[in-house]
């Protein structure tokens, strides 16, 4: 695995579990993420950062998705953490440090338990759903959906594009040139998405 | 979850799809293609030159040199390309004005199967081609994820559907990209080098499935073992045919041709 491809690992991260999280609607995941992280923005006391975090591991268990795969996803966080807490002591001394970086854990853990229950296209459909009152201002809902799929679906096979341009730079000795890295980068990218506009003609896209 | 019931899940294009094509549903009628005179130019180059081909064979394999025109005169078939000068029809029906109706007729699978994989996970791909479409009721939500389980456990993907896509090696991508096309029942599948990233298990693989599936084939390759078997094969040099026969014949005249 290359350094860019690695990074995809947050993508497609669906546990198949029989769960009733999983079981609850998308579009349901999708509002409570919303209502709950604008709760853990607000809240300021250790008691409120207490309780979210009491819900988050209900929601944890009962998801039954394992500690593994939630923890696969806070990983990065490992970096981000540590910078955040000493910032914030230097800057408003550790009690608010803990609190802040005790948030952004479970900002992130929440998020994670969404993507780990829902299946991208129940998120797709939630968000095409969402996207219907735009019809009225010309916007295509199905439209919409399909772009955030391709998106998802791009970052791995970019990914690896990248990696592969990146070791073919270093077989020919450009250890660190940028150019010599972005211009087979971008030629490549849009040469697959030539290719990907023709296999969504082909799958009917515009029929 | 019957195959009947999978029959419904695109009504075949020959049902009031317009007069003067073959008609009758079913795989035992062959889906015929028919090209009058095509010329294709691209930018400054004429990439075909006047082909005039009447198609209807079972199997039919395309070789040619680099450059020689075999993409385009594959994407021809699906409408991805509309000639500049001549007709193609499939079915009967124009490519260039029929062309939603021809693709709901013909399957194209590409060499690259990353460019043709548009959902994140295996079985949302092959969802993906069940969408309702224009002026047709989609599938119910459990018919629907019931067709795509018995297509995935039909091409041995079932233990992958949920996986992320980009995890799967070279020929399953390729395996999946395949399913994808073939669940929304093609009457003829168009394939541009299915083979040429595949390693020679995999390329063996997908050629043998190829070779083994009920719909009408027509493939463009480098990869001459995958014709093993065909009924016709075509020779494209520079924008033309220029030999069109059983296979032996015909890859010998190719070989001769690239002097090997
Ligand atoms: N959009 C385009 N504009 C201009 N020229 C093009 C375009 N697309 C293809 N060509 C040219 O048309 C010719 C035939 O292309 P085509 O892809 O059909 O060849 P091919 O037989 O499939 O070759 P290969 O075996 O390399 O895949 C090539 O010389 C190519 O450079
Ligand atoms: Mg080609």
């Amino acid at each position: 695995m290359g350094r860019f491809r690695s990074g995809a690992g947050l993508l497609g991260a669906y546990v198949p579990r029989d769960s009733v999280v999983h079981r609850a609607p998308a579009g349901l995941k999708l509002a409570a993420l919303a209502v709950v992280s604008v709760a853990v923005l607000l809240v300021r006391s250790w008691s409120g950062v207490g309780a979210l975090a009491v819900l988050v591991l209900a929601v944890a268990v009962a998801s039954r998705v394992g500690p593994r795969a939630l923890l696969v996803q806070l990983r990065p966080l490992v970096w981000l953490v540590p910078a955040v807490l000493a910032l914030q002591w230097w800057a408003h001394g550790p009690a608010r440090a803990a609190v802040l970086s005790a948030r952004l854990v479970l900002l992130v853990a929440l998020a994670a338990l969404v993507v780990l229950t829902t299946r991208t296209t129940e998120v797709l459909t939630a968000i095409e759903h969402g996207a219907r009152p735009l019809r009225v201002v010309g916007v295509r809902p199905e439209r919409v959906a399909l772009v955030l799929a391709l998106a998802i679906r791009s970052v791995p096979v970019l990914a690896a594009l990248a990696d592969d341009v990146h070791d073919a730079q270093r077989a020919r000795g450009h250890e660190r040139d940028l150019r010599a890295f972005a211009v087979p980068l971008v030629v490549g990218t849009l040469r697959r998405a030539d290719a990907l506009g023709d296999a969504l003609r082909a799958r009917g896209v515009d029929d | 979850m019957s195959l009947l019931r999978r029959t419904n899940v695109v009504p075949d294009a020959g049902t009031g799809a317009g007069a003067g094509h073959d008609g009758a549903p079913g795989a035992a009628v062959p889906l015929t293609v028919r090209l009058d005179d095509v010329h294709v130019r691209l930018g400054e180059r004429d990439v075909l030159r006047g082909i005039d081909l009447e198609l209807a064979e079972h199997r039919v394999g395309v070789v040619g040199a680099n450059g020689s025109g075999k993409s385009t005169l594959a994407r021809l078939l699906n409408g991805l390309v509309v000639p500049t000068r001549g007709q193609v029809a499939v079915g009967g029906l124009d490519t260039r004005t029929q062309g939603a109706a021809v693709r709901r007729l013909v399957g194209f699978v590409f060499t690259d199967p990353d460019a043709q994989i548009v959902m994140p996970t295996v079985a949302e791909d092959v969802a993906y081609s069940l969408r309702p479409r224009r002026g047709e009721p989609g599938l119910p939500e459990a018919e629907r994820a019931a067709v795509v389980h018995a297509a995935l456990v039909e091409r041995g993907l079932a233990g992958h559907a949920d996986h992320p896509a980009h995890l799967l090696s070279g020929g399953q991508k390729q395996l999946l990209a395949i399913t994808s096309v073939l669940v929304t029942r093609p009457r003829l599948l168009v394939a541009d080098e299915p083979t040429t990233l595949l390693d020679l298990r995999n390329a063996r693989a997908i050629g043998r499935l190829l070779g083994s599936v009920e719909q009408q084939v027509v493939v463009v390759t480098h990869d001459l073992d995958v014709l093993d078997g065909y009924d016709r094969v075509l020779v494209v040099d520079d924008g033309r045919v220029v030999a069109d026969d059983e296979p032996a014949p015909a890859l010998a005249f190719y070989r001769r041709l690239m002097g090997a």
